[in-house]
């Protein structure tokens, strides 16, 4: 990797490394440099360690007393803590970039289209593209949802794919969000934190803005208002101060310039939507809803919830209210429906996906199962019933006995299995102790969409910052950095 | 435009308040500090936890009413709700979940001023510290107003603000005045001795008033002027009165601006405390006991309270 950058200068990447990786600044050895992010890589190579390490710190402080936080539960209290922020920033040139839109869009239109069938005709299941009990047996499956109409047939208003990149260049989608995707508000407030930090870097490198994304979903959440409002009000439903997105949801209320609720704000009456202001009942027409299906309505769901209200699927079926994201999305962000996006996309679209999912092997499937026992060391073996990583089987790191017993339960319930490769993330420089090293991060992408889709030109992206690691989650030591959009223009 | 959530308008109402409570604590722990330097020496920390009416609270958390304790439990105790670190908590969570409304300035000051006062230690009360973390507190509230002053967008929210503060300042000069007079009441022959002079003028200090109370009255120091300025004065801005006549104008003004129809029973029950303000005076209330006196306005000040949120909080 060294030889690719300036060999002549002491310079900021002097000293660094890519090892084998994918690096999103330098791209990789064997396929040479990226044209387009030469420009930047030069302006980031003048930056002066010490100085660097200094506005970190300042960025940091900054970020303190703002409280940009995220909330950690333990057992007994709740602490506020602060995401770590990288200041070199990941840069996607505007050719990877229009893929990655093009890409999202694609699939954020599939899974709409998927939606709107299995809560209706549910075609696709007759035809036996995705098999039906995956999807009637689902516990995201809600059966309220039958029959009901929304908005332009859209479901999922905002969304976020979470993209990889491995070793080849190429960006696969390794999870899809549906449901209430996190992590906008770090994307806006990154830039804001660069700007001050690094005016002089950021000037005329033509970077995508990302400042609009309020602006954008506000214009999104009235176009899907139900038709009797004229003037929609649109109002933001949190489940409150204790939650652990707390603060984007005030981020993306202030942007939008709505008020933020809770459920003890909101009451129905006469299957409407009103809120308690200090003037009266005032009404309600579109509600982005920062709270899980199951706390929404303890009528309709969940009826230990005090965080939702009472009565709102009651006006959400008789159309009086749009929810966002609909109730019911989650059905199409399962690790079980994920490993069929690519068939469901050819099947609603008739198009190839552009982005490919990562490799997934469906054990339901005796092609599947097979392949995935006779390469059981070399594969990730997820279950598809479970969140947060638990119950999955690491093929290369797991011992013998491990991987005996994960054959054992592949063959007792193949249905409950995906397995896919061990994928290589690429790194990129980033800001350590030891000077500036490679780091492995993901990105999330986010797509509004009221009539037509709208991806951000930007997105999380999370970083790693343990040496080696590839776990970016929050809650894990990871962080995230500026991402920059290279406007078409340049390079 | 859309119309202040009835949640928001307490909790901007209620951070007023803190805000508010913190800088007169400040001010009540410091010249009760004062106080208890001087030449009789040894003051009663225990006075104050009585000003508060906080027994019951306190009984639950400490054994006896030493000096440290009192000083703990108003200043670092998370278990009094108002000691001086469980206000500015208080006002910073408030703050949080105003964020949509808040300037970002405000809410910056917020978290430094949190961040700071959370770092507080025991150390800091001790004899000539606490002093100086009462001037800081007082200065950081200050800067908190000013800020908010000079930033906050001005809409049903500003005029929620100002009412919690304005209610807390006049609850809170009711009290200060009961330190001295009904807590530090020195033995009759002291009065007007120059020990009892110099406890009102440290009162008068404490309360930011004492140039101006000598620019009303540039010689002679006479007790019933000093308690006439900090109820009656108009033109003081911590005085009962002042303090009275800000919150009844600016529930007015919000009334009128916004069209609400909520705030005319809060209004009418100020009346009454307004007519009495107006037309007592200092001597005749010093005879039937200021302390009785001071005790009244608390409670109607309180009813006040209660109108305003059944109206508008609920």
């Amino acid at each position: 990797m060294s030889t690719l950058v300036n060999k002549n200068l002491e310079n900021l990447f002097s000293d660094y490394q890519s090892n084998d990786f994918y690096c999103e600044l330098f791209g990789n050895s064997q396929k040479g440099l990226r044209p387009d992010t030469q420009a930047i890589i030069e302006r980031l190579s003048k930056l002066d360690p010490e100085r660097l390490r200094q506005r970190s710190q300042d960025a940091e402080r900054e970020l303190y007393n703002l409280g940009i936080t995220f909330t950690v539960y333990t057992q007994r209290d709740v602490i506020d803590r602060i995401l770590p922020f990288d200041v070199l920033p990941r840069v996607i040139d505007a050719a990877d970039w229009q893929k990655i839109e093009s890409g999202v869009t694609q699939r954020v239109r599939a899974i709409n289209h998927f939606l709107h069938d299995i809560y209706h005709e549910g075609k696709i299941l007759k035809d036996g593209i995705v098999p039906n009990e995956l999807i009637v047996g689902n516990p995201n499956y809600r059966p309220e949802m039958r029959g009901l109409q929304v908005p332009h047939g859209t479901y999922v208003h905002v969304s976020g794919i979470d993209i990889v990149r491995g070793d080849d260049g190429h960006f696969r989608v390794l999870e899809d969000n549906a449901r209430t995707p996190s992590g906008v508000s770090y994307v806006v407030e990154n830039r804001h934190l660069m700007q001050r930090a690094f005016p002089d870097l950021m000037e005329g490198t033509g970077i995508e803005p990302v400042s609009n994304y309020g602006q954008k979903l506000h214009e999104a959440l009235v176009e899907v208002a139900p038709a009797h409002a004229p003037h929609p009000h649109v109002v933001l439903l949190s489940p409150g101060s204790y939650n652990s997105a707390y603060f984007e949801h005030i981020f993306l209320a202030r942007e939008m310039g709505v008020s933020l609720v809770e459920g003890r704000d909101l009451v129905v009456e006469n299957s409407r939507v009103f809120m308690k202001t200090i003037r009266g009942l005032v009404p309600v027409d579109v509600i982005y809803r920062r709270l899980n299906d199951d706390f929404l309505d303890p009528l309709a769901f969940n009826s230990e919830s005090l965080l939702g209200c009472a009565g709102l699927m009651e006006a959400y079926a008789r159309g009086n209210v749009t929810l966002a994201n609909a109730v019911g999305t989650g059905v199409a962000d399962d690790k079980a429906v994920y490993a069929y996006m690519p068939r469901i996309i050819r099947y609603y679209l008739d198009e190839d996906p552009i982005l490919d999912n990562v490799e997934t092997h469906i054990c339901r499937e005796a092609e599947g199962l097979q392949y995935t026992l006779d390469h059981l060391d070399e594969l990730v073996v997820k279950p598809v019933g479970e969140a947060g990583g638990y119950g999955i089987t690491v093929g290369p790191k797991a011992s013998r006995e491990e991987l005996e017993s994960c054959r054992a339960s592949l063959l007792e319930k193949p249905d409950n299995y995906i397995s896919q490769p061990m994928i290589n993330l690429s790194v990129c420089p980033t800001l350590s102790d030891d000077g500036i090293m490679p780091r492995h991060v993901d990105l999330r992408p986010f797509a509004v969409t009221g009539k037509e889709t709208w991806v951000l030109p930007g997105g999380l992206t999370r970083v790693a910052l343990r040496p080696g690691s590839i776990i970016v989650n929050s809650s894990q030591g990871g962080g995230s950095k500026d991402t920059w959009v290279l406007r078409s223009s340049q390079g | 435009m859309t119309a202040l959530l009835s949640r928001q308008a307490a909790c901007i109402y209620w951070m007023g308040r803190y805000i508010e409570r913190a800088e007169n604590l400040a001010r009540i722990l410091d010249v009760n500090e004062t106080y208890s330097r001087d030449s009789r020496g040894g003051q009663n920390w225990r006075s104050i936890v009585e000003l508060y009416n906080d027994n019951n609270r306190f009984d639950k958390v400490y054994d006896d009413y030493g000096d440290e304790n009192v000083l703990r439990f108003y200043v670092l105790e998370n278990r009094n709700p108002s000691s001086l670190v469980s206000a500015v908590q208080s006002a910073r969570e408030n703050a949080r979940t105003l964020r949509p409304l808040i300037s970002t300035e405000m809410w910056v000051h917020m978290n430094v001023f949190s961040n700071w006062i959370r770092g507080t230690r025991e150390e800091d009360l001790r004899e000539g510290r606490l002093s100086r973390l009462c001037m800081q507190v007082r200065q950081e509230c200050q800067a908190h107003t000013g800020i908010t002053e000079g930033t906050f967008y001005r809409d049903e929210s500003w005029y929620f603000y100002q009412l919690g503060r304005m209610i807390e300042r006049a609850d809170q000069t009711t009290r200060l005045l009961d330190v001295k007079y009904h807590m530090l009441l020195p033995s009759l022959h002291d009065v007007g001795s120059a020990l009892d002079v110099s406890q009102w003028n440290a009162l008068l200090r404490s309360a930011a008033g004492y140039h101006a109370f000598r620019r009303v009255h540039p010689t002679g120091f006479a007790v019933p002027n000093v308690v006439a300025f900090l109820l009656f004065n108009d033109a003081f801005p911590r005085s009962v009165h002042a303090s009275i006549s800000q919150f009844e104008s600016q529930l007015t003004e919000l009334r009128q601006k916004f069209q609400l129809k909520g705030g005319a029973n809060a209004l009418d029950e100020l009346d009454e405390l307004r007519a009495v303000l107006n037309n007592s005076s200092v001597d005749v209330i010093m005879s039937r006991g200021l302390h009785e006196f001071l005790d009244w306005t608390q409670q109607r000040i309180i009813s006040v309270g209660n109108k305003l949120s059944a109206d508008f909080f609920s």
